[in-house]
């Protein structure tokens, strides 16, 4: 368990605006992803946990001992924090071997511990032939798996991941992504994971902190995250999603619903909190809950057919307005033959409301 | 006549014990320098560069002020050890000292600084303490170029003559050294004397900086 609230300014500098990182994070056991544009304060959030930089305010706390107190004046050095951090670069020491880099890192422990320790990672992450090798005889993924085996030797009570996935390949992210899922389950400890592409990690994220400016500006499970990402700039960061601008024409809060006009076209909406008749609002859907019709019918509009893709699993029909609706290539195909004019149906619960 | 070469080899004595002192000295400083930041660290890369620049004479000056028998510390040394510390081999070496240090602080910083941080950070993340992290990274990883400022550090050493001159006086077969020997010669119309000395200077020399250089190329690979 890690609670934590930081606080850190970096003034502007001649090459460089200013910077004000203020967070609020709390995180048991499981992963917790830090998802966000570069520069919003990710890596910055994991020095301050692993102590490798000192905020300007705020506390730290890991299980029951305090890490940081900006007010009592206690620092706890990085040494001593059981913080395993998995650095963008590997940071694997280059003139040491495997064995030697996990040697180092599990120093504190007694002799022959250590050693059955050293044996176990190696083991344990697949690298036993490796052992002997230096960092640059290496492979991408065998660099990644022996920083994370030497990360995890000492016990850390907490594991920061900063990007591991980058510069992967397809093949090897599957791979690296099922080796977070069995540490989450093995480890017990709070595992955050700095990530761009979080549609790949969405499976194990139990909490996704979603991060703009050096704020968190969402928190949310990644399906919520996914049914409902609060403000549209977050919907435009994650991507994928319908953006919808509606004219609110009458509000049923006793029923839970709404009528709206979207595109010049009345239809059914969900039952919008805080608005008044006459508001316009802005309302988000996926792809993937919107249906495609041929003819008028309740809640469909009209609409102009831009493109369709082919996709693995599915055809993305583009339409103008930048409406994307997914649907199953079976479908689609029937749909194509008997097509004159395309009609979108949107189910009044796929329309949910953000922020501007 | 014969050369004598004891000029030679206390000139090499010197050299190696200041070397070895100022390679202790040096890297301390060159990590606080490079780790730490504290007051008056400016004036502390000043006061440690200053060597290089002041002609050897001031500095000779200097360090008779402060180590001449006159002086709280060379009084102190006078009545611990029984004999004066001015006018001898020892005298010899912190003159070398104090050439040796600013090329070694200087090269060993921006070597040490020159260590990517993330190792460092890596490092502590680990639980290794300063010193561990010192030892075990820092120091191996910059050992190429720390080595090659140490062999011209050493030459440098065995060079000096200003500064040796005015606190470790020129008695022949104790405090006579090489640099200082081939002056002598020279000046009293031996240079014939002094040939093999220069030679063997200058080759001995040439071959400490063909090593240094060596070392200063070969970068270890990332």
């Amino acid at each position: 368990m890690i609670r934590a609230t930081l606080e850190k300014r970096f003034a502007p500098g001649p090459e460089s605006a200013g910077f004000h990182l203020q967070v609020e994070i709390e995180a048991g056991p499981g992963v917790t992803v830090l998802y966000g544009p570069s520069g919003s304060g990710k890596t910055l959030t994991l020095d301050a946990i692993a102590g490798l930089t000192t905020p300007d305010a705020g506390r730290i706390m890991l299980d029951d001992r305090i890490l940081f107190d900006a007010g009592a004046r206690v620092n706890v050095p990085a040494r001593l924090r059981t913080a395993g951090y998995v650095f963008q670069n590997y940071a694997l020491f280059p003139h040491m071997t495997v064995r030697e880099n996990l040697k180092f890192a599990a120093h504190a422990l007694p002799r022959l511990e250590r050693h059955r320790r050293i044996t176990e990672q190696l083991e344990r992450f697949r690298l036993t032939p490796m052992g002997g090798r230096y960092p640059h005889e290496l492979s991408g993924g065998q660099k990644q798996r022996a920083s994370i085996a030497r990360a995890l030797i000492a016990n850390p009570r907490v594991v920061l991941l900063d990007e591991p996935a980058r510069g992967l390949d397809p093949e090897l992210r599957a791979d690296l992504y099922r080796l977070i899922e069995e540490l989450r389950d093995s480890l017990r400890v709070p595992i955050f994971l700095v990530t761009h592409d979080l549609e790949e990690c969405l499976a194990l994220a139990g909490n996704v902190l979603v991060y703009e400016a050096g704020r968190v500006v969402h928190r949310a499970s990644p399906t919520e995250l996914l049914r409902n990402p609060g403000t549209e700039a977050i919907a435009r960061l994650l991507g994928g999603f319908n953006l919808h601008e509606a004219e609110v024409l009458a509000l049923d809060p006793a029923r839970q619903t709404s009528r709206l006009r979207i595109l010049g076209e009345e239809i059914d909406g969900p039952n919008l909190r805080g608005c008044f008749r006459g508001d316009r609002v802005r309302l988000c859907s996926r792809p993937e809950e919107l249906r495609l019709a041929t003819s008028a019918g309740p809640n469909r509009i009209g609409a102009e057919l831009k493109r369709s893709i082919e996709r693995p699993q599915f055809v993305r029909a583009e339409f103008a307005e930048n409406i994307a609706v997914d649907l199953p290539r079976e479908s689609w195909k029937k749909l194509q033959e008997s097509a004159g004019r395309w009609w979108i149906e949107i189910p009044a619960d796929s329309l949910r409301q953000i922020a501007r | 006549m014969a050369t004598d070469w004891f000029p030679l080899w206390l000139s090499l004595e010197v050299a190696s014990v200041a070397t070895v002192l100022a390679l202790g000295l040096g890297l301390w400083l060159a990590w606080l320098l490079a780790n730490r930041e504290f007051a008056g660290k400016d004036l502390l890369d000043a006061i440690t560069t200053l060597p290089l620049a002041l002609p050897p004479t001031v500095l000779g000056y200097y360090l008779l002020v402060v180590i001449g028998r006159n002086s709280g510390f060379g009084r102190a040394w006078e009545y611990v050890t029984g004999s004066p510390l001015v006018f001898t081999w020892r005298a010899a070496v912190l003159a070398s000292l104090l050439h040796a240090i600013p090329l070694l602080v200087k090269s060993a910083r921006a070597a040490l600084e020159s260590v990517e941080l993330s190792y460092a950070r890596a490092g502590r993340c680990l639980g290794a303490s300063e010193w561990r992290l010192f030892w075990r990274v820092s120091l191996p990883l910059a050992r190429r170029p720390i080595a090659a400022a140490t062999a011209l550090a050493f030459a440098r050493s065995l060079g000096d003559f200003g500064a040796t001159l005015m606190i470790a006086g020129d008695i022949p077969g104790r405090t006579q050294t090489a640099a200082i020997a081939i002056f002598d010669a020279t000046e009293s119309g031996h240079a014939a004397e002094a040939r093999w000395m220069v030679i063997a200077i200058s080759v001995l020399t040439a071959g400490i900086v063909y090593i240094a250089n060596r070392l200063e190329r070969r970068r270890v690979a990332a």
